[in-house]
């Protein structure tokens, strides 16, 4: 709560508009899904909400180099930014009660086990287990083998988790004032988002050429690529965050003591962090 | 609580802003058009909310009275059943996400800055950015109806298979719409929630606040909470219709009943989302209106908080009848029964604070009282419905159907309407027309009990929800019903009347337009200039 007066930033032709991109956008979609076309139309919104992201953040950027926001509008920004991500653990949550309901639950009573046992009638020759090699019915192809844990997912554990540690070192570097310090530790660990995009690009390829994970295989593939693929969406905003950090370093953005931007970043990337631990735990390990 | 300000205040809050000393700050708005389209001000936005759930909550209307009339008598009389489950699904998602759900944010708008002293909420371009996705949601809603193979038909709670499997194409429509309102309501939820948390006038602590913020905060929770758990299984829904997914198909290993889990344990906190607000609106006006302090104003706010814990526990008791094991029905059972606790704490607080006040029946005041009487109703056959065995006779009954319009309609529909009473001389600076007032009242309390309350007895003699047909034992029943939805319908036109009367002119409202009302809003003159609390006010606390 601030003394003085208040802050109250200018319009912005910017909102609007991103809500028409958006609209747009899902427009496009929708018609792509259902009537097979208008992928145009979809690009179109899909550039228009990019642009309208860009364009916003940039004004923000240049309204708070112009030191035009106070202690007050930084405390708003970090409140924002601190529940957008708690939305975004309850968007993963939701997920994982989903891994968890199927594993403990829908597939044991599928398998006439406790109080729904009933459900066995409907497929009685159906075993339970997990990873699920064979759905209920038979037409549902299964996974043909599934991930080790210890191979490539074992790898990009550790690229994730150690991607911390040069990015916390970029941070103290900004704190401290050494820019190169901050400027290479920031590209170090950005080398490490893109390893481990990369590596997850080929464990898809892996998963649809050799492994029979597919999408349409059984709840396994579904739950399988559920997890992942939002994670790996979630790793690819992140690495995009970091990236801008990247040129805003270059640009001799941010001061010592004032670089929310950036921190709010390492908060994004901390929380890609600890979700793809629960997913190594969860989906390839037990 | 009865926060106070020194007397001289109201005074100098009013100069400065009147006197614009801060004009050189505010460039001239675009005029026209543009002017709504881009503004940032929390004043307008909130009036853009107020007036596009005015405007979907006749379009829902109409859909309820398109559903009424066919039930007007027995037999297949008007349209063809896929019409009837488009109307009722319609009806449902309309009234719950673009009538009832974007009322409370407008209000939250125009009111919270108001309240805690802030000169506009947090982060005032992402709330022109949550209002403005609320239109482009809900024209793409709207526009599954036509269509080929129609708009969704399985119901508001859009369970799987019916919503995948066995849905019309446009369901990917519905979905992607149902996204945007999603992400709307996010970002609106973090706004209100860091515009609270941060922006408070100097000296406000949190136990300060007036009950409507109180209950906005934790709604604010509620939401960010749970609609990403709703994005997420509208997502899976999406997969399941697109990609081959078998989330919801036993067939593949998935089951149906995850969907229902998932949907309601958005959909119950949803719920509580939608009265929440309610509480704190009616916890403004009963004390203003009763002359005296809110009775127990710090068991009001641990019971909101108690009420919102307990509503992620309690999600499945609208499953009851799926074959859910037998502890799942106990823990279920026990959870809900256990929210009536602080529910009977806040009727018990209103109905002390009644107790030997000078009450005085203004319009706000008359909508508060029948809140507290129907919204009790509401929810005590909500208790009925939280007895597992006896839910095996309600379920999916008349009686569901009445339980939960009680709370909705006569419940957060009358706190809204009782809201836009009260603050209407803040917004316009003119009193609403007490006469026209009184006749919307008494003809909503008439008409919303003629429909609802002949539900319970149909309900309870068996009538299936969601079938446009019914045995002939039902008739008088929902002739009673039917004429009641068309009275009530007809009414709101008369809230109309008032509300435009009011913004073009009627009895001139001082800053402090009731008598006892005492929260900081009523410090600002009336109407409320464009831009208020410039400088945060300072807030001196009344001891109770």
């Amino acid at each position: 709560m601030s003394g003085g007066s208040y802050y109250v930033p200018a319009t912005s032709k910017w909102p609007v508009l991103g809500s028409v991109a958006l609209g747009v956008m899902m427009v496009g979609t929708g018609m792509v899904l259902v009537h097979g076309r208008g992928a145009l139309i979809m690009t179109v919104g899909l550039v228009g909400v990019l642009a309208v992201m860009a364009l916003w953040f940039r004004d923000v950027v240049v309204e708070s180099r112009q030191g035009l926001y106070d202690a007050q509008m930084d405390r708003s920004f970090r409140q924002g930014m601190a529940w957008f991500i708690f939305s975004e653990v309850m968007f993963f949550a939701a997920f994982f009660g989903t891994l968890f309901y199927i594993r403990v639950f829908a597939l044991p009573w599928l398998d006439g086990e406790g109080a729904k046992g009933v459900a066995a009638l409907l497929w009685p020759d159906f075993t339970a287990s997990w990873p699920l090699m064979s759905p209920p019915d038979s037409s549902i192809p299964g996974p043909a083998q599934t991930f080790s844990p210890w191979q490539l997912p074992l790898v990009n554990t550790l690229i994730l988790v150690l991607s911390s540690i040069p990015l916390t070192v970029a941070h103290e570097g900004l704190k401290e004032g050494a820019r190169e310090t901050t400027r290479n530790w920031l590209l170090a660990t950005l080398a490490l988002a893109v390893t481990f995009i990369i590596i997850q690009g080929v464990e898809y390829y892996e998963a649809y050429a050799h492994y029979g994970i597919t999408l349409e295989a059984g709840i396994y593939g579904a739950t399988f690529f559920l997890l992942t693929g939002f994670h790996g969406l979630h790793v690819i905003i992140g690495a995009t965050i970091l990236a801008v950090m990247f040129v805003r370093i270059q640009r001799g953005h941010f001061s010592s003591d004032n670089h929310f931007g950036f921190e709010a970043s390492c908060w994004y990337w901390h929380f890609v962090d600890v979700v793809w631990v629960g997913l190594f735990i969860f989906v390839y390990v037990f | 609580m009865a926060p106070k300000l020194p007397p001289h205040h109201p005074v100098e809050q009013s100069t400065s802003a009147v006197a614009g000393g801060n004009a050189a700050a505010h460039p001239e708005p675009p005029r026209g058009i543009l002017r709504w389209l881009l503004t940032t001000n929390h004043k307008e936005i909130g009036s853009l909310y107020l007036i596009f759930s005015l405007i979907m909550f006749f379009i829902g209307g109409i859909f309820a009275l398109v559903v009424r009339a066919e039930l007007f008598q027995p037999g297949m009389s008007l349209i063809r059943p896929e019409f009837f489950n488009q109307m009722t699904t319609m009806h449902g998602l309309i009234m719950v996400f673009a009538a009832v759900m974007p009322a409370f944010t407008g209000l939250a708008n125009w009111m919270i800055p108001l309240q805690i002293g802030a000169p506009d909420m947090a982060l005032p371009r992402l709330n022109n950015f949550s209002f403005w996705l609320l239109p482009v949601a809900f024209i793409l809603l709207l526009s599954t109806l036509l269509m080929p193979g129609g708009g969704p038909n399985f119901g508001w709670t859009f369970y799987a298979p019916l919503s995948t499997t066995y849905a019309p194409p446009s369901t990917t429509f519905f979905i992607l719409s149902l996204h945007i309102a999603g992400i709307s309501s996010i970002l609106g939820a973090i706004n209100i929630v860091a515009t609270i948390l941060n922006m408070r006038a100097p000296g406000m602590r949190m136990m300060d606040m007036p009950l409507f913020v109180w209950t906005w905060l934790i709604t604010a929770f509620l939401l960010i909470a749970v609609m990403p758990v709703l994005a997420g299984v509208i997502t899976m829904m999406l997969m399941d219709i697109n990609f081959g997914t078998h989330f919801f198909n036993a067939a593949g290993g998935g089951d149906p009943v995850l969907f229902q889990h998932l949907f309601w344990f958005f959909g119950h906190p949803e719920v509580y989302i939608m009265i929440l607000p309610a509480f704190g609106i009616v916890s403004a006006i009963i004390p203003t209106f009763a002359r005296k302090p809110l009775f127990g104003y710090a068991s009001m706010v641990y019971a909101t908080a108690s009420i919102a814990i307990l509503s992620f526990l309690v999600w499945a008791h609208h499953m009851f009848v799926v074959g859910l094991p037998l502890a799942a029905e106990l823990f279920f059972m026990y959870t809900t029964m256990l929210i009536a606790v602080p529910t009977g704490v806040k009727v018990f607080n209103w109905i002390t604070t009644l107790f030997r006040g000078s009450i005085s029946f203004e319009p706000p005041m008359l909508f508060a009282l029948a809140f507290v009487v129907l919204f009790t109703i509401g929810g005590l056959s909500g208790v009925m419905l939280a007895i597992a065995p006896a839910d095996f006779q309600y379920h999916d009954t008349y009686f569901v159907v009445a339980h939960f319009h009680y709370v909705l309609v006569p419940g957060a529909v009358f706190a809204i309407m009782a809201g836009v009473y009260y603050w209407l001389p803040k917004w316009t600076g003119h009193y609403p027309n007490v006469k026209l007032a009184q006749w919307h009242f008494w003809l909503s309390v008439v008409g919303v009990n003629l429909t609802f309350f002949p539900m319970h007895f149909s309900g309870l003699a068996g009538m299936p929800r969601r079938i446009p047909d019914y045995a002939l034992q039902f008739a008088d029943f929902n002739l009673v019903s039917s004429l009641g939805s068309f009275l009530f319908g007809a009414s709101q036109l008369v809230f109309v009347a008032v509300v435009i009367l009011c913004v073009r002119g009627g009895e001139k409202a001082p800053a402090k337009a009731w008598e006892g009302a005492v929260d900081l809003e009523w410090s600002v003159p009336s109407p409320a200039p464009l831009h208020t609390f410039e400088t945060p006010p300072t807030f001196q606390r009344q001891q109770h």
